[in-house]
């Protein structure tokens, strides 16, 4: 790929500020599908009866349509900032990415479909349905990500494919696992806040027992990023960057400590900083990459080749200082008014 | 098969799925927000258990909308990868300003109107209900400006082997994206308003909830009448700049064949992919007329467009006159249905074949789109790219798999949405006791 800006022109300084903030949007969006795909993960497993199916269902009904957004952000800067990028990642990742989608649609309609009909097989069938559609997106996002920090095998021409078995390789396997351990802690402590009752004894019991789990799995995924992939190097050229570090590191503590202390909407908090932290470690360790190319990081799609003209940044990055915040601000009015301990009417729906 | 009919293929069945639902979503979520303000003006229950009873069934087809329209944008990456390296400058930014402005709203919004009726006051409720609305029809706004630039590019430089965005303004103020709006917004009133017309004349001709359904007639036959007009005469204003900017769609679409002044409509013609079949009791002059409003304007035929750049002919003379013909029938029904609106229960047939005009206005709708994009065709970008130069190298048998397991799903999901919602309009609203406060 050509260079399509100068390292150090103003062209460059709005393509490096895209970078953080695409880096940034794929970071929320774990932060906040996370853990309503959690939830549906766990929706088999905690649930014993219809009552709390509902309760599981309707602590993420308000708020899942507005979180899956910030995916069709992520994808939709990635196509706008870095459009190389976007079609290389997506035309390499076809078949994860198809299925990914399929998933997706499949649990926003169970959302709606569920409750319409009064039969106990028409439940069934759209619970599992959530079941699936909540659980495989947070495997092949893992997946995805996994193949990402490893580098895909891009090579001169830019496309090569992958497939979804290439994609299926021990790391990136490693990733989905540790994709699914991190949502469904998510999850379960989302579950703290909004559910009541037996339903929430459980679910905290369960995120008290998933925590040892999600600790070994970030440390064995970290040991094996370090064998497998080329993530650490930016770190080794530049050792403050382990400072990052301390915002899983710090967030895994404070989750567990919080939720002993039953600060259920801290111990959230906490695990939304390890997810954010997770999300930011990887960014910066592909830096200035935004698809690392393996096994030859010359042909990698990075910030230089494969950022939009400085016209469109400037545009993108002026609608975004003006809306992103008017987002933030909406959103943060909903949570604060929909996302109480559950009553009797919220279960109704 | 190859990848690029592949491509094709799935990306039309995942538009034309996700244009089911979208139009019934811009219409119906105006005419809800309406009855809730409504409500909040008067006070009076039945405005609320109307937005109640729509809303749910709206509902319904608003998640089919929202999660079939996340296929589309990532297709552009997983199917036609050199289309988005060549247009991501202008098309990326522009789904990307849609999310952000528009899409983020409606998707909010959309949680709270639905968990918000306890918690929220009517007024405050009727508010979320038009941001919804806004967010909604704003989407569309956004995607007609980025279909506007391939349909007629503008406001754009070619530099790095790309088609790079140089003059913003120009890109959103495109003549085409803004003629499209006001034709396909219209049109998905109409949508709405025959979907709320149908359902409340299937409950009319069995006297149930008469009140309820004969007011909900009332407004939608109200605004029945003033979209199909509307979108008439604004589809024929679109019409005519379609045919100074794309004069092989024009011929494509009236299987035109010998450029000629004082072009001659024919009033039996049999379109064929290499001359006309049959061409019989011309009309002198009307052709020009209803493409430049000149009787003696010379409209370009298909024999002086090369092959290799026309599009496929008997789909868009087809979906032309099916969008037209059915374009036609609309308002008549609506006149008819809105003059004599107090008195339906003298007219049992009309009110007895009403549910099944439903789809007319979906169908219109979709060979309106048909007309559009096929129309374009060879070019995805038009006179800049071409469709088979767009098209992802991925494998065949990648996108086949793809393409199967979508239209699998998307048919169960789209029966299931659709019976559901025949199931809800026909139960109607639950009780007849107002709705506490």
């Amino acid at each position: 790929m050509t260079e399509i800006m100068e390292v150090g022109s103003w062209h460059y300084y709005l393509a490096m500020i895209w970078f953080v903030l695409w880096g940034v949007l794929w970071a929320v969006y774990f932060i906040l599908d996370g853990f309503d795909l959690g939830v549906g993960s766990l929706l088999p497993f905690l649930a014993k009866n219809e009552q709390e199916k509902r309760a599981m269902l309707n602590s993420t009904g308000p708020f899942w349509d507005g979180n899956e957004v910030w995916l069709i952000s992520a994808g939709g800067v990635t196509f706008a900032a870095f459009p190389y990028a976007y079609a290389q990642m997506f035309s390499g990742l076809y078949t994860a990415l198809m299925l990914l989608l399929f998933a997706l649609i499949i649990r926003g309609v169970s959302f709606e479909f569920r409750s319409k009909v009064e039969s106990e097989t028409w439940k069934n069938i759209w619970d599992r349905a959530h079941f699936a559609g909540s659980f495989l997106p947070a495997l092949l996002l893992g997946v995805a990500f996994g193949n990402i920090f490893q580098g895909l095998p891009l090579d001169n021409t830019g496309f090569s494919q992958a497939g979804l078995f290439g994609l299926l390789n021990p790391y990136g396997l490693a990733g989905g696992v540790l994709f699914v351990v991190i949502f469904v802690m998510h999850g379960a402590l989302w579950l703290t806040i909004r559910a009541t009752g037996d339903l929430h004894t459980r679910a905290e019991s369960l995120a008290t027992k998933i925590w040892p789990v999600e600790v070994v799995l970030t440390v064995l995924f970290l040991v094996y990023t370090a064998m497998a992939t080329q993530l650490f190097s930016n770190y080794m050229v530049y050792p403050f960057l382990f400072v990052v570090l301390a915002l899983p590191v710090g967030g895994l503590i404070m989750m567990r400590t919080y939720l002993g202390a039953k600060k259920y909407w801290m111990a959230w908090a906490s695990s939304c900083a390890y997810i954010g932290g997770v999300a930011l470690f990887g960014v910066i360790g592909i830096f200035p990459a935004i698809i690392p190319s393996n096994p030859n990081p010359a042909h990698s799609l990075t910030i230089m080749n494969s950022a939009s003209s400085e016209l469109t940044l400037s545009i993108m990055l002026g609608v975004a200082l003006v809306f992103v915040p008017i987002v933030i601000g909406y959103q943060f009015w909903v949570y604060k008014h929909f996302a109480t301990p559950m009553t009797e009417s919220d279960i109704h729906y | 098969m190859d990848v690029l009919m592949l491509s094709r293929l799935q990306f039309a069945a995942a538009t034309m799925f996700h244009f089911i639902f979208v139009p019934l979503t811009l219409g119906l979520s105006i005419l809800i927000a309406c009855m809730e303000t409504a409500y909040v003006r008067t006070g009076n229950e039945v405005w609320k258990k109307m937005a109640k009873f729509w809303g749910k069934i709206f509902l319904v087809n608003f998640a089919l909308g929202v999660v079939t329209g996340i296929t589309l944008e990532f297709q552009f990456g997983t199917n036609w990868s050199r289309y988005s390296m060549f247009m991501g400058d202008i098309f990326g930014s522009l789904l990307a300003i849609e999310a952000t402005v528009a899409f983020f709203l409606e998707s909010t919004f959309i949680g709270v109107w639905h968990f918000g009726w306890d918690k929220l006051s009517p007024k405050a409720h009727a508010i979320v209900a038009w941001l919804v609305a806004g967010a909604s029809n704003m989407s569309a706004i956004w995607i007609l400006i980025a279909n506007g630039f391939m349909q007629d590019p503008k406001g754009y430089v070619l530099r790095n082997g790309r088609a790079e965005l140089d003059n913003f303004f120009e890109v959103i103020t495109n003549k085409w994206a803004w003629l499209e709006f006001f034709h396909v917004i219209p049109a998905s009133l109409c949508v709405g308003a025959f979907f709320i017309m149908g359902v409340s004349a299937w409950h009319l001709y069995r006297k149930s909830n008469t009140e309820f359904f004969q007011k909900s007639f009332n407004v939608a036959v109200s605004l029945a009448v003033v979209a199909t007009i509307f979108t008439a005469v604004e589809g024929h204003m679109h019409g005519n700049n379609m045919a100074l900017k794309q004069p092989a769609k024009l011929a494509a679409m009236e299987s035109h064949w010998e450029t000629q002044k004082n072009a001659p409509l024919y009033l039996l013609l049999v379109p064929g992919e290499d001359g006309n079949l049959i061409e019989a009791l011309p009309v002198p002059g009307a052709l020009s007329f209803l493409a430049f409003n000149d009787f003696n304007a010379e409209v370009t035929g298909l024999n002086d467009i090369p092959k290799e750049d026309r599009p496929p002919i008997t789909i868009t003379f087809l979906a032309f006159r099916i969008m037209v013909g059915l374009g036609t029938l609309m308002p008549a029904l609506a006149l008819f249905g809105w003059v004599m609106r107090n008195r339906l229960d003298k007219f049992p047939l009309y009110l007895k074949y009403l549910p099944y005009a439903i789809p007319i206005p979906y169908i219109a709708i979709q060979a309106g789109w048909v007309l559009a994009e096929v129309g374009r065709q060879p070019w995805i970008v038009y006179g800049l790219m071409r469709t088979s130069d767009a098209v992802s190298p991925v494998s065949t048998g990648e996108v086949g798999f793809s393409f199967v397991l979508m239209c699998a799903l998307y048919t169960v999901l789209g029966a299931a949405g659709i019976w559901l919602m025949i199931k809800l309009a026909k139960k109607g609203p639950e009780d007849n006791t107002p709705i506490q406060v």
